[in-house]
């Protein structure tokens, strides 16, 4: 883990996809180079579309234990 | 006569007239799903009207005009037959694609119950197939990103117990072509399965094959016509009484006009689909390259190893459902593989296997009807559907 254990995670349980996606984008773009987003999602969409997000815009998965995923922002 | 006549007036009691949709013309759209059916090709339409006065009778029947059917019959499965690289004792006709997928697992499966009941199928066969080997002890080999199945992986899945391996020939969902003949090579002895359902008609039939289906709603024939064929030596066990129809491998009388119709659509798709081919394939070319140049979309699928006619893409950040809504208030009709479009609300297997994104999925299928003009007016429509969409999610930013 990179330093955001104080920060809470996104609850996105419930939602559909691609509400959980888009709010991993803003949250990561609220946080510095390094430091990580972890992000509660239970749509059966969330696992393989939080990681095609992360590939296609050059962040790291972390973690994925559904219905948790913790992203760390690279780019 | 009287009462066809009595039938045909009584169409006036029904609340729906053939031909008209409420509000506007039902050929007013542009459709854009021939992977999910077409309309009948001209030259079948004709064999059709042509069959349902002169292939009536019950080609089992010893008399003249069962004789007559039985002739046509056998015509056109030797049509498909040929079409298929088969020997006409080797083709059944079943009800659709689906029968056909499911009496060729079972059985295969039953043939081969000596032997096991272990079955190999890729990650992105049809859900048909996934749904034959649910009660059986199966492997499913991963793909690539590009929707190749991972062949070292194939050959590590077989195993002795291993009773049938499945292979679609080309994703419905996403076109990437199979290897298939490399595929049935590592598979020895274990029957292939092959699900032709894309290719029949469109592209070249994979050798290596000891059974293979397709359905005719696919090439321009009919809807309610499947076809299975089964290799000769291949050991083909059905689950259902065995009678004098088809060879015992698909019960019942075959709707002989239908099967009539969809031999001429093969006979005549088979013929069209050099040029057809080289057409489709410049357009979806052209497809690909301004979709993927678009933001945030990603083009899905093999570039050049692929089915001629399909295209497939994901837009980040929006809905498939409002999307494939959008698209069709601007007269383009297409399908998507996100949950959201789905009947079970999970998002699209194939998808999920090859690790693209799942939401915002359109897939866009060509047929002989689609013009140059068809696709100059939907690369026109798509940026400002989704650059709509994502202005109203509130995602314009990100």
């Amino acid at each position: 883990m990179t330093g955001d254990s104080h920060r809470p995670a996104i609850d996105c349980l419930g939602k559909p996809c691609p509400l959980p996606v888009i709010e991993l984008a803003r949250a990561l773009a609220g946080v510095e180079l390094g430091e990580a987003v972890t992000l509660l999602a239970d749509d059966p969409a969330a696992a393989s579309d939080i990681a095609a997000w992360c590939r296609m815009r050059g962040q790291r998965l972390e973690r994925a234990e559904p219905p948790s995923y913790t992203v760390v922002r690279v780019s | 006569m009287r009462a066809l006549a009595r039938l045909s007036q009584s169409r006036r009691l029904l609340p729906l007239r053939v031909g008209v949709s409420y509000g506007r013309s039902v050929t007013a759209a542009t459709n854009l799903d021939s992977a999910s059916g077409l309309p009948l090709h001209p030259a079948a339409r004709d064999a059709l009207l042509a069959a349902l006065d002169d292939g009536w009778a019950d080609p089992a029947r010893l008399y003249a005009s069962g004789r007559r059917a039985r002739q046509l019959l056998d015509g056109a499965r030797a049509a498909v037959a040929t079409e298929l690289g088969a020997r006409p004792d080797e083709v059944t006709f079943t009800p659709n694609g689906t029968a056909a997928l499911y009496a060729g697992v079972a059985g295969a499966l039953a043939g081969r119950a000596r032997v096991g009941e272990h079955v190999v199928h890729s990650a992105i066969e049809h859900s048909a197939v996934l749904h034959a080997v649910a009660a059986h002890p199966a492997t499913a080999v991963p793909v690539d990103r590009l929707g190749r199945v991972d062949l070292t992986a194939w050959e590590q899945a077989l195993r002795p117990d291993t009773a049938l391996a499945c292979l679609i020939a080309a994703s419905h969902e996403v076109g990437t072509l199979q290897p298939v003949e490399r595929a049935a090579a590592l598979c020895g002895e274990v029957p292939l399965l092959v699900d032709a359902g894309q290719v029949l008609g469109r592209a070249r039939v994979p050798a290596g094959w000891s059974l293979l289906t397709g359905s005719a709603q696919k090439w321009g024939g009919p809807a309610g016509v499947g076809v299975l064929a089964v290799r000769t030596g291949v050991r083909f066990v059905p689950g259902w009484p065995e009678d004098e129809h088809e060879l015992g491998r698909s019960p019942g009388a075959v709707p002989l006009p239908a099967v009539l119709a969809a031999a001429v659509a093969l006979q005549a798709v088979a013929g069209e689909a050099a040029g057809e081919e080289l057409r489709l394939r410049a357009l979806t070319d052209r497809i690909r390259h301004e979709v993927a140049a678009l933001p945030d979309v990603e083009v899905v699928g093999d570039p050049a190893d692929r089915l001629p006619h399909l295209v497939t893409f994901s837009c980040l950040y929006v809905d498939g459902e409002q999307l494939v809504r959008a698209l069709d208030a601007e007269g383009f009709e297409v399908s998507s593989g996100s949950s959201c479009t789905s009947s079970s609300l999970e998002p699209s297997h194939v998808l999920v296997a090859m690790g693209v994104l799942t939401h915002g999925n359109v897939r866009v299928s060509l047929s002989r009807a689609t013009t140059d003009n068809d696709v100059d007016r939907f690369l026109a429509v798509l940026p400002g559907v989704v650059e709509g969409l994502r202005a109203q999610a509130g995602v314009g930013d990100l």
